[in-house]
């Protein structure tokens, strides 16, 4: 059991030590970080002081060593756009992701878990039959489309909800939010959806299958047997059995939602992480790219370490075995 | 002159066609309305995309042929419409019919384009560690395992990122298209090799490949000659599932800008020029392409959810 876990964590250790060297070469190695940081006027000699005092001409394992230092300790390098630290950056834009990508996913849970059971309960409805196709539809539609849509929709021809943005956002400090005001509220409406919408028949689909495979089951037939309420049956012992694998997956969803968000923040001018990162590759800004490259990598090894250390401690048959 | 009518009482050796259509993939085929309908309109974008310089009504990308005086013109059907562009122009006054399908042409080729390669990077590597196995084995799964961890979408992102960085601004023309096919194919290749491997590791332990064996045949030879034509069943099912991915990625890049450029825009790239207009007033030139788009994704995916189902009897 030790053994496997420190397999796991070597492993994200490893994928870590990948990811940073990949920024770090970004860093380095394409175009000159020099120019990038001087004006034209600059001459060669202070060119070159500069070099050394950065130490750009050190060997490249000693300005790696020097690199991974600095970014465990939050010092990201200054944006070659904004000409400010990229960590203060990241720190204005986090806000904004986070809140979306929490919203969203509590509107893919509180949704989608209801719409699996009922469509599970009632396999035959017409509902139920228009819930499956429509989850095939969402499943099968970019969701930038989707975006565009509910922007056509709700605000070019409704004037109902604002198309881009955050509203209006308090500012507590450390962190902004948009729950406070109602424009913040209104504002998270349409990006929330869109972002939902993928794990909410993801989600949808997972209850409604794990749901049928448990009906089957000889428990739940000895449970109605016993004369035990339809209501019991199917919430107090069919549901409780499928929210295992269902929160796993939602667990394991929550790096896609915030990777999903680069798209929907991009259609909904959303100010998070996600639309910097699309304007950093626009504007070849290669700080705030490595970045958040080894930003969302660092998030998804920290998921995936959990959801694999959870897995182990939840289904005793990993513990024999882990072949395919 | 005798007439002798000989009664045709041979079924035997039906016609090559007739033979097609009664077969169980066909049969189940015509069971479903849906991909019936799928397939017909999967096949009329691949028309659309073969023929697209033909059959468009006009070449929007030949600069003689368009006239600004033509720009944002609606819908035939909306007030000012022009009967010579049904689906209306955008704002240099090309056809957006016409515009919807090179753009087809450009999205379907670059989707089959990216599963091509996508399939023989993944077959390549699936046979070599399905066959091989040990330390290879191990090494090339668990870089699909990690890869298999983030969403398609955002290694291509990724990819299509530090390409573009390296190759620094200004990624233009063919150059463009060289990133985007290999992005995605890139961040498809995990379905194919993972496939690929357990049922080589399957078929290596059979007697006509010990024979081979014996008989002295190198592994590449075995690999690509008696293991890979029994690996293309599976692999087809997945081309067809990840050609509804390819064309749905490749459209998101050049939505987000950083796929293909306005010159030779695909689906995505038009939806992200036409995004521009749809508050003031002028949807046609972003919706029509975006409708393009969902229905061609819906009906490649169906088509593959088919083909998943009726090659597989284990899923019915």
């Amino acid at each position: 059991m030790v053994a496997f876990i420190l397999s796991r964590v070597l492993q994200a250790f490893i994928v870590m030590l990948g990811v940073a060297m990949i920024a770090f070469s970004l860093f380095n190695y394409v175009g000159d970080p020099i120019s990038n940081l001087v004006g034209i006027q600059t001459s060669a000699e202070k060119r070159e002081q500069l070099r050394e005092s950065l130490g750009l001409n050190d060997p490249a394992p000693v300005q790696f060593a020097r690199f991974i230092s600095r970014t465990v300790q939050f010092e990201f390098g200054i944006s070659y756009q904004q000409k400010r630290s990229v960590s203060s950056i990241i720190a204005e834009r986090m806000p904004a992701t986070l809140e979306l990508s929490f919203v969203s996913a509590l509107l893919a849970l509180f949704i989608g878990i209801p719409m699996g059971v009922y469509t599970a309960l009632n396999r035959n409805s017409w509902l139920s039959h228009a819930m499956l196709s429509l989850s095939l539809v969402g499943v099968s539609l970019p969701t930038f489309l989707i975006g565009i849509m509910l922007i056509f929709v709700f605000a070019v021809q409704l004037h109902a909800l604002p198309s881009f943005g955050r509203g209006q956002v308090v500012d507590l400090g450390f962190w902004t939010t948009g729950f406070l005001t109602a424009s913040g509220l209104k504002a998270l409406i349409m990006p929330s959806i869109t972002l939902a919408l993928f794990q909410m028949t993801l989600i949808m689909r997972l209850v409604r299958s794990e749901m049928l495979e448990v009906l089957r089951t000889d428990y739940i037939k000895f449970a109605r047997a016993r004369g035990l309420t339809r209501r019991t049956v199917n919430f107090g012992y069919a549901l409780m059995n499928t929210l295992v694998p269902v929160i796993t997956i939602t667990g394991l969803q929550l790096g896609s939602i915030i990777a999903f968000a680069i798209i929907t923040e991009t259609v909904f001018q959303w100010p998070g992480m996600g639309l910097m990162f699309i304007q950093a590759i626009a504007e070849v800004d290669i700080p705030v790219m490595s970045t958040y490259l080894m930003l969302i990598a660092c998030f998804f090894v920290i998921i995936n370490l959990i959801v694999d250390l959870l897995y182990y401690f939840v289904d005793p048959r990993l513990r024999v075995d882990r072949g395919w | 002159m005798s007439e002798v009518q000989i009664p045709d009482t041979s079924p035997a050796r039906p016609g090559l066609l007739r033979q097609i259509w009664q077969s169980d993939l066909a049969h189940s085929f015509r069971q479903s309305k849906v991909t019936v309908v799928a397939g017909i309109i999967s096949f009329g974008f691949v028309f659309i995309a073969l023929f697209a310089p033909w059959i468009a009504p006009s070449n929007p990308y030949d600069m003689t042929g368009i006239s600004v005086l033509n720009a944002f013109l609606p819908p035939v059907w909306m007030e000012g419409g022009d009967s010579r562009f049904l689906l209306g122009t955008d704002s240099v006054g090309r056809d957006i019919l016409s515009t919807i399908m090179y753009g087809s042409r450009i999205s379907l080729g670059v989707g089959v384009a990216a599963v091509f390669f996508a399939a023989t990077l993944g077959i390549s590597l699936g046979l070599i560690s399905g066959y091989i196995g040990g330390r290879t084995d191990a090494a090339i799964m668990r870089v699909a395992e990690i890869q298999l961890s983030f969403p398609d979408i955002l290694i291509a992102l990724l990819i299509d990122g530090i390409i573009r960085s390296i190759l620094g601004p200004g990624t233009h023309g063919n150059i463009a298209f060289i990133v985007v096919i290999s992005a995605i194919s890139l961040a498809y290749w995990v379905q194919f090799a993972r496939t690929v491997r357990s049922t080589t590791m399957v078929e290596k332990g059979k007697e006509y490949v010990q024979a081979a064996r014996v008989a002295g045949k190198s592994p590449g030879y075995i690999m690509f000659k008696h293991l890979l034509p029994n690996v293309m069943g599976p692999v087809l099912v997945i081309a067809t599932i990840n050609l509804a991915l390819a064309i749905v990625t490749e459209a998101t890049l050049s939505f987000l800008g950083v796929g293909l450029p306005p010159t030779q825009p695909s689906l995505g790239t038009l939806i992200r020029v036409g995004n521009d207009f749809l508050f003031s007033g002028e949807w046609w030139i972003t919706i029509f392409p975006g409708i393009t788009l969902a229905i061609m994704g819906l009906s490649v995916n169906l088509l593959g959810d088919w083909l998943r189902d009726a090659l597989n009897p284990k899923l019915r």
